[in-house]
């Protein structure tokens, strides 16, 4: 990269957002932050983290299958995540639990992938950006899908919030006071599938616990109400989406990379102060 | 308030099942407002079952009905219920009124606006305090225990305002202070706002001193009766449809002998 590290961070950005690829990569990681932090948090609430790995493997044979098709990654991402997805919720609720089966399925589906990469001869970039993101790599036409899902997700969300929640926090008390948690799921499962599928263009198939599962996490282990952990998921997320961009501008090494690292570093953190704490030191 | 009004639940002839499996049959009962009933049989006996019929998530398989006047609906606000013990995630820091609150808006749309959650979050705490449980309120739920979280859950049932609260064994796992405790705070409920309880659970002896009428789910019958009429050697070797032998201590605690062999497995 052209210029060095100054202490003006303003000045830094601007400087950043003169390269086009730049602008791209923080509006898109912008998008994915806010939107992975809010369906991130309940899945974590839900204990469906495995579910959302599993997707993203989906994802990943169904964006090597557009390689080859010569269609945008992007689309086969979101076909595959979002049939995957309602054939899990399909299979029940429990069928997040069902820890054999969803691995089954997800190593198969990986190995579709692979077969898939190796069918098209192009380069094998491609492979390697879907596996563990190349958000530097993204279009501006990706940018805004990207921008229109994630306005899809977080609209769906905020209508179906307070039985969402309710769904997901006391199953069976919803059930009975008339909430259709088969359809919450459904509906549900729909959101990660979208929320997956953008997601997998910061970080890629296998990273995507970092941006997913991680801040959501963090935020259960601070927040006593539900609106303040989705506000601290979203926050985390964001600052080491940022942070993780931030870096790469001036380092050779992968956004990914940065991006997982401080997201885990930040979760001992929150684990380290909070045992000290319960033992009385702080 | 007419007279329907009191008679909260009307069985007649009322059979339960899954597809071929009959659980019960030819039950009839009501339960008026202001009754606490206790509901009492061996596992697998139907009790359950029962609550799932009142909450409409099944339909009888024969016989009718009624409650509140009309065939049971899913998702009627005028019922409270406590599931079967629920787990809850150790590591879960929502705090208590949270889930209480959701006892008001979870069967809602969208999201709450700021007023209506204060509003909301006050009537939560209000249903906390009527159970005893105020100062639980803004503890996490994970840290709560078997107790405190019975407490939670009734809270979460109450502050619908029901008319009539269907809790399905509230204590379980509980040691017997705290059964007194909660069966006490419920039968307070009861008297107070004069709604309608059944409360499932495998010992008689915590409930003894409230409960007002018995059901028993015994051997594909349903048998009702106060608990004078019905905690009698003759009258529960007639439901049992064997020879079982009830005995009293000097506390006026009961012992029923001889159930286990009574009960018919399939």
């Amino acid at each position: 990269m052209t210029s060095g590290f100054s202490l003006n961070l303003w000045s830094d950005l601007q400087t950043m957002w003169q390269y086009g690829f730049m602008q791209h990569a923080f509006e898109a990681g912008t998008v994915v932050a806010i939107v992975a932090g809010v369906v991130g948090y309940f899945v974590v609430l839900r204990r469906s983290s495995f579910a959302a790995h599993a997707l993203s493997h989906v994802g990943f044979a169904g964006a090597a299958g557009a390689v080859l098709l010569g269609l945008n990654p992007l689309v086969g991402l979101l076909v595959f995540t979002s049939g995957g997805g309602l054939t899990m919720a399909g299979l029940g609720r429990k069928a997040a639990g069902r820890d054999a089966q969803i691995g089954i399925v997800l190593s198969f589906m990986l190995g579709l992938g692979v077969l898939f990469i190796s069918l098209y001869k192009g380069y094998a970039t491609e492979a390697y950006s879907l596996l563990f993101g190349e958000i530097l790599g993204i279009s501006a036409g990706d940018v805004l899908v990207t921008l229109v899902a994630g306005v899809l997700t977080l609209a769906v969300v905020a209508a179906i919030y307070r039985r969402l929640l309710f769904t997901s926090l006391d199953e069976d008390v919803a059930e009975a006071k008339g909430v259709s948690t088969a359809a919450m799921n459904s509906v549900f499962m729909l959101l990660l599938a979208l929320a997956t599928s953008i997601a997998v263009q910061v970080v890629g198939v296998l990273l995507i616990f970092a941006l997913m599962v991680t801040p959501a996490a963090i935020a259960e282990r601070l927040a006593h109400r539900p609106p303040v952990g989705i506000a601290i998921a979203v926050g985390v997320a964001l600052l080491t989406t940022w942070f993780g961009l931030f870096i790469s501008y001036y380092q050779p090494y992968p956004v990914s990379f940065f991006i997982t690292t401080t997201v885990f570093v930040l979760y001992l953190l929150v684990r380290a102060l909070q045992s000290r704490r319960a033992k009385g030191i702080l | 308030m007419g007279k329907t009004d009191n008679n909260i639940i009307h069985a007649t002839n009322l059979s339960a099942g899954y597809g071929n499996r009959q659980i019960w049959q030819g039950a009839d009962f009501s339960v008026r407002r202001g009754e606490f009933v206790g509901v009492l049989g061996p596992n697998g006996a139907g009790k359950t079952t029962l609550f799932r019929l009142l909450l409409g998530l099944l339909k009888p398989s024969a016989g009718r009905l009624e409650v509140f006047g009309m065939p049971p609906q899913r998702g009627n606000p005028r019922i409270g219920y406590v599931p079967q013990r629920r787990p809850i995630n150790s590591e879960l820091r929502i705090e208590a009124l949270e889930l209480v609150r959701l006892g008001i808006n979870g069967d809602r749309w969208g999201i709450s606006l700021p007023a209506q959650a204060q509003t909301e979050r006050q009537r939560a705490l209000e249903a906390l305090t009527s159970v005893g449980a105020g100062a639980l309120a803004n503890r996490s739920l994970g840290e709560l225990s078997g107790g405190e979280l019975q407490r939670v859950f009734l809270a979460q049932a109450l502050v619908g305002k029901p008319d009539l609260l269907l809790l399905d064994e509230p204590l379980a796992n509980l040691d017997i202070r705290r059964e007194t405790e909660l069966v006490k705070s419920i039968a307070g409920v009861v008297r107070q706002q004069k709604i309608a309880v059944l409360l499932i659970a495998h010992d008689i002896n915590p409930l003894l001193p409230v409960v007002d009428r018995l059901i028993y789910a015994v051997n594909g019958c349903i048998a009702t009766g106060t608990p004078k009429e019905i905690i009698t050697t003759k009258a529960l070797s007639a439901v049992y449809g064997a020879p079982v032998e009830v005995l009293r201590d000097s506390h006026g605690r009961v012992a029923v002998l001889g159930t286990e062999e009574a009960i018919h497995h399939d």
